[in-house]
């Protein structure tokens, strides 16, 4: 029932639209100079305006943008604008390393302790996901072979403690309770003694959540940490946070001494500013992000594909490895050829989109394809695997001989087709004009897949997609100029794909 | 106005924070351009979102010209009357069925506190001499039905529910049914959290609320969407979805005894037309106040 994509970071435009990517609105904003000399102060000042307000749309808090904006002009004057960019991509470049720069960089590791167990205590407000987020924990290191056992220490939630003996049932790894009339430090230092009983490895204690104001929770916090001094302060944040984070990082902060940061909710369709904010406040990195109740081990936190995901930049990286993840390579090449030479069936047809499926529910796809935030009405198209099925119903319903040739398929057979696969003729035609538009498109792409299809032809291949989709109506500035990652063609590529991720992370 | 004293007692205890509360741009003795800008970045800084910053900003300087205040002291004052008048102009009361039971949809993201929040719009309909059930609609996360069933016990009202797992749309329909049988007045609908930009989910939610409204005529007669004060812009598109989804009628705004301000309510009223009905003040059973815009937003901008 719920879907489960990993670490994706989507860009999340929202739908409120109002703020398109910051990249985009850069453009817009500096696309006019022609200069490929230096930035000056004007440009500069044009340009923070639209970074300040991007930061803002993304929930990062009001004081922390203004430092950053002023670091980033800092920066930015008199800088030399590169050969391969426009001025408008030379400042989302600076704004996109200073903040990789602030969330920390690279990817931050789990402390363990020389001499087992492990404790890692979660804290966070009511709601911000941390019994879900100890269950994922707890998986996450029985995947990396250890014990783990939890401590359901949250006795004020009516059943807090059930939730989380539910949880551990469903992936066998032992909860620890004592009911909820027993002090929480008294739980916390009975479950130490039981870990070692059982010979556990790894203690998660789930604490209460309360608001952050609350001093008696504060206190009780502070008495369990002092009780089992763990290796692992995990603060848990809500990626949907506003202004507010600041206040919350900084109490838990300067309450308890927190080690680092985990981010759940990344699945919807927040730009998670709030990250930045917990960031610049504690100076903890941010180690997990969660995505999904569906209890999965958590992933590791890419800060660089969250900054690209504030600045509503899409997060090709994410895609480009689900891509390879998910994408069968034989097939991918099979179809290649087969685009070569102009023999593109139905059944490929079908074949594409299965592979696109795999990689996930689309909406989510389309959220990391920069420039996918363009693309007027995206918001409304429906983008539910039924659409899929009632794809793949129609071409099931065809002979082999209509697949392979569809240009069989008359009047006639189209109405058998629509009665064998319960839908309209109208939307039999449909699937027909998206096949021939797709197969219209590859031609024209290059001659094969083999090629690097760049934005413009994904952003083109999913219009076609969409088209018979839903009402996705036109695609918006269709010739923005965005840095060209080469997204390469959904169905194939395979191997171009790979070259091309290793070449993005020299750089 | 004993709630707004809990409200302010939360603002208060971020006062002493270097990031300030809304009053501490009242610092400077001149009305200026700087003035302003630090106003701004004070509404900026309680969630208001960008645009209606800019519109409240605006509103506020057209008014201090109109009148001649050079008086920084006043400002507030016009704040707060321009706050009030982007909150009003919806509709806050609830509605009820003119006969037989009314029937309650609450909807929100997760960990918003949905459930607390049923559980004491139950007490507060209680309180008032109504006969009301509570449906376990969220049949999804681990133990959400005895959390339910905790809320019911402790409030002292029924509640209707059907084994994990198994589809809300036939809880909804159970209670329905047994609203009629047992005459009750209210049945309140308790949902599973969900992100709004899942398709899948939205369309359960859809059909929960065709389902209602099928089976008892002008139901859901409340569309209650559940948001969190500390959640930042996201919560305007949240709105947004869940309107779209189920035609959510009024806001249950909940966490607001917290230091967070809830600003974000402003965007979603002025440019949504979606009323805040109720505000969450706490954990306990009382701690759920109908919305008063001016109150709010005197509360807000007081210093």
């Amino acid at each position: 029932m719920y879907h489960s994509l990993g670490e994706r970071v989507s860009n999340g435009s929202g739908v409120s639209a109002v703020f398109e990517g910051l990249s985009n609105s850069l453009q817009k904003a500096l696309g006019k100079l022609k200069s490929k000399g230096k930035l000056t102060d004007e440009d500069v000042q044009s340009a923070m305006r639209e970074v300040r307000l991007a930061l803002l749309a993304a929930d990062v808090n009001v004081k922390v943008v203004k430092d950053f904006v002023e670091r980033v002009r800092e920066r930015s004057i008199g800088q030399e604008v590169q050969k391969s960019l426009t001025p408008g991509q030379q400042v989302v470049k600076i704004v996109h390393d200073e903040l990789t720069a602030l969330m920390g960089g690279e990817e931050a590791r789990l402390n363990m302790a020389p001499k087992p167990p492990t404790v890692v205590m979660l804290a966070g407000l009511q709601g911000a996901g941390k019994t879900t987020t100890a269950a994922k924990l707890a998986l996450s290191f029985r995947k990396h072979g250890h014990r783990p056992m939890l401590v359901a220490a949250d006795v004020y939630r009516p059943a807090a403690i059930t939730q989380l003996q539910v949880l551990g049932k469903q992936i066998d790894i032992p909860v620890f309770d004592m009911g909820t009339r027993e002090d929480p430090v008294r739980i916390a230092k009975s479950g130490m003694a039981e870990a070692e009983r059982l010979g556990a490895d790894v203690v998660i204690i789930d604490t209460a959540g309360r608001l952050h104001v609350d001093d008696a929770l504060m206190d009780e916090l502070s008495r369990i940490g002092q009780a089992v001094s763990p290796n692992e302060l995990l603060l848990v944040v809500d990626a949907m946070t506003g202004q507010d984070a600041v206040h919350v990082a900084q109490t838990f902060h300067d309450r308890l001494s927190l080690t680092g940061v985990i981010l759940t909710k990344l699945d919807g369709d927040t730009r998670g500013g709030a990250a930045l904010t917990v960031r610049a406040v504690t100076g903890c990195p941010i180690k997990f992000g969660g995505t999904g109740e569906k209890i999965e081990p958590l992933e590791v936190f890419h800060p660089d594909r969250l900054a690209s995901r504030i600045l509503g930049m899409g997060d090709v990286m994410s895609l480009i490895e689900r891509a390879q993840e998910t994408v069968d390579m034989e097939q991918a090449e099979e179809m290649q050829k087969k685009l070569l030479s102009a023999q593109f069936t139905l059944d490929d047809f079908r074949a594409m989109f299965q592979q696109v499926r795999n990689m996930g529910p689309l909406d989510q796809i389309m959220k990391m394809i920069p420039g996918a935030n363009q693309l007027k009405g995206l918001e409304n198209v429906n983008l539910d695997d039924k659409r899929f099925q009632r794809i793949d119903a129609i071409i099931s319903s065809m002979s082999k001989e209509e697949r392979a040739d569809p240009n069989l398929m008359n009047a006639s057979r189209r109405r058998r087709v629509a009665n064998g696969s319960g839908v309209t003729v109208r939307e039999v035609n449909q699937v027909l004009n998206q096949y021939e538009q797709t197969r219209q498109m590859m031609k024209r792409f290059g001659g094969g897949m083999g090629k690097k299809l760049g934005l413009r032809g994904a952003r083109k291949a999913l219009k076609s997609m969409g088209k018979g989709m839903g009402d996705l109506a036109e695609l918006g500035g269709g010739d923005t100029q965005l840095p060209d990652i080469g997204v390469t063609g959904l169905a194939g590529g395979g191997s171009e794909t790979r070259r091309r991720h290793k070449k993005k992370k020299k750089r | 106005m004993g709630l707004f004293d809990r409200f302010r007692k939360g603002l208060e205890k971020s006062r002493s924070n270097i990031w300030g509360r809304l009053g501490g741009w009242l610092q400077g003795n001149r009305i200026d351009a700087q003035f302003y800008d630090d106003m701004e970045e004070a509404l900026l800084a309680s969630d208001v979102g960008f645009d209606t910053t800019v519109w409240l900003v605006d509103q506020v300087r057209r008014q201090q010209q109109k009148e001649r205040i050079s008086d920084p002291k006043e400002l507030p004052r016009l704040l707060a009357s321009a706050m009030t008048e982007a909150l009003s102009g919806v509709n806050s009361q609830m509605h009820f069925a003119s006969e037989g039971p009314t029937l309650v949809l609450v909807v929100g993201v997760n960990g918003v506190g949905k459930t607390t929040s049923i559980a004491k719009l139950a007490h507060h309909y209680k309180s008032e001499g109504k006969k009301v059930i509570l449906a376990a609609g969220d049949t999804f996360r681990a133990a959400a039905i005895e959390q339910l069933m905790e809320w019911g016990g402790r409030v002292g009202v029924d509640v209707v529910r059907q084994s994990p797992g198994s589809d809300p749309a036939a809880v909804v329909f159970d209670a329905i049914a047994a609203a009629k049988a047992r005459s009750a007045d209210l049945i309140i609908c308790d949902t599973a959290g969900r992100l709004h930009n899942k398709a899948n989910l939205m369309a359960e939610l859809s059909k929960v609320y065709k389902v209602a409204a099928r089976e008892l005529p002008g139901a859901p007669h409340e569309v209650l969407l559940v948001l969190d004060a500390v959640t930042g812009q996201n919560a305007v598109s949240q709105a947004q979805v869940f309107r779209e989804a189920v035609s959510v009628s009024g806001i249950v705004l909940t966490k607001l005894d917290g230091t967070a301000k809830g600003g974000v309510i402003l965007p979603i009223v002025r440019e949504l037309e979606i009323p805040v009905k109720w505000i969450g003040l706490g954990e306990r059973m009382n701690d759920l106040e109908v919305f008063d815009a001016k109150d709010f937003a005197d509360a807000i901008c007081s210093s």
